[in-house]
């Protein structure tokens, strides 16, 4: 019970990107398509997960001064091994993705979680609050995604989604919602419609 | 000069960290609320962005890039290390805030106690690290290049937080609908900010 609670309450009421705040930089930058954010989004997963691990298992023998360069040693590990992996099967989106994936080791949901959960848990559980929050970021991320290729260029994936007919009838694709800003306030709006439903997320 | 000068203006307006390249978000949004805390953190951010970019630029030169160790013989002319840049960099940075929380609380305790907890946490600050990469990407020649593009992405990183900062401080009057109160509006803010930026984009200097 409690471990499904590890899993699924990241996903909602403990959000890693919209009630965490933590990981936003790279949730905005790779969303342009939808391709890029899932790709990201298990890459994050992965790295999550397999940090929360190693670092449980050492928590009793990693001395609490210099704890952050150990930490950053494993995550730059395990990113320099996804990477690879990216760019050895996807390129393409290898090259989309460019220094985000690197930025993965400062992504703040992996220290995040390694200094809240993993410091002072046991490795199973670590191991599933590294998938729970991988997965949470995934989701905005993937929802982000959605949004921002449908309106912005009317395809997912790359395939053409609204037909060529609506086009005809004068129907235009939004420019902004490609261009970076619009990220942000599709963000913002996420928050909002998830706060209109959830209301112990107010902010006083 | 007029060249570096050129670096600069691009890199705190046109190519600025936070509304271009949204680097340092987290912070960004989660120590805005107030105009003071905003400029320490963003003092703190200049400091270690214009110390860690010229570091890691010589790392990138004499260590990593391909021919880059053909100082030690011929023999090493072929040698690519640059898999290795992440796991580099970041510990270049994490060693260099270490050394400037200690050397900052030694000789400037003053400036120690206004940055307080900041200093650490800028580690882990994405536009950092984001900034030895894009470093790494972009080939600048020079040392002192790369030392006037660090200055500028930091510049703009400490001008954004701060005018959200002042932004939010005034909003605390408004009377906003319960679900965007905080972190909604300030992501909208954010937004509408970026678009304002956007306007320098094709000013050459």
């Amino acid at each position: 019970m409690r471990n499904l609670k590890l899993l699924i309450n990241p996903l909602n009421d403990e959000n890693p990107i919209t009630v965490q705040v933590l990981g936003i930089c790279s949730a905005l930058a790779v969303t342009v398509q939808l391709k890029p954010a899932i790709v990201m989004s298990l890459s994050v997963v992965v790295v999550t997960a397999f940090s929360n691990l190693i670092i449980s298992f050492g928590r009793n023998t990693i001395p609490p001064r210099i704890r952050i360069i150990v930490q950053l040693v494993v995550v730059a590990f395990l990113v320099i091994v996804v990477d690879q992996i990216l760019k050895a099967y996807v390129y393409d989106v290898s090259k989309k993705l460019s220094v985000f994936v690197g930025l993965i080791i400062t992504n703040c949901i992996i220290m995040g979680r390694l200094e809240a959960f993993a410091m002072g848990n046991k490795p199973w559980e670590s191991f599933l609050d590294g998938i729970g929050n991988g997965a949470g970021y995934g989701l905005i991320l993937i929802a982000l995604g959605t949004l921002r290729e449908l309106f912005g260029s009317g395809s997912l994936l790359g395939y053409q989604v609204i037909p060529q007919v609506v086009y005809e009838q004068g129907y235009m694709d939004n420019g902004m919602m490609i261009l970076p800003p619009m990220a942000l306030i599709t963000v913002g709006i996420i928050i909002w419609v998830q706060r209109a439903y959830n209301q112990k997320l107010f902010e006083k | 000069m007029e060249n570096l000068f050129d670096l600069f203006v691009r890199n705190v307006f046109i190519e600025n960290m936070i509304f271009a390249y949204f680097l340092g978000m987290c912070s960004y949004l989660a120590v805005s609320k107030t105009v003071k805390t905003a400029v320490g953190l963003g003092i703190a951010v200049i400091f270690v962005v214009i110390v860690t970019v010229p570091v890691n630029w010589l790392m990138e030169n004499f260590l990593l890039k391909s021919g880059a160790l053909s100082w030690l013989g011929p023999s090493f002319e072929s040698v690519d290390l640059s898999f290795l840049s992440f796991l580099l960099f970041i510990a270049v940075i994490a060693a260099m805030v270490q050394l400037l929380e200690m050397v900052i609380e030694k000789f400037a305790p003053a400036l120690y106690n206004a940055l307080g907890i900041f200093l650490p946490l800028i580690a882990v600050n994405c536009s950092v690290l984001g900034a030895a990469l894009f470093m790494q990407e972009r080939e600048y020649g020079t040392i002192v290049e790369a030392t006037v593009y660090g200055f500028g992405a930091g510049f703009g990183w400490a001008l954004a937080i701060v005018v959200l900062a002042a932004i939010r401080e005034k909003l605390k009057y408004s009377n906003v609908p319960a679900p965007l109160r905080g972190l909604g509006l300030a992501f909208i803010l954010t937004g509408l900010l970026a678009i304002a930026f956007m306007g320098f984009s094709g000013i050459k200097v």
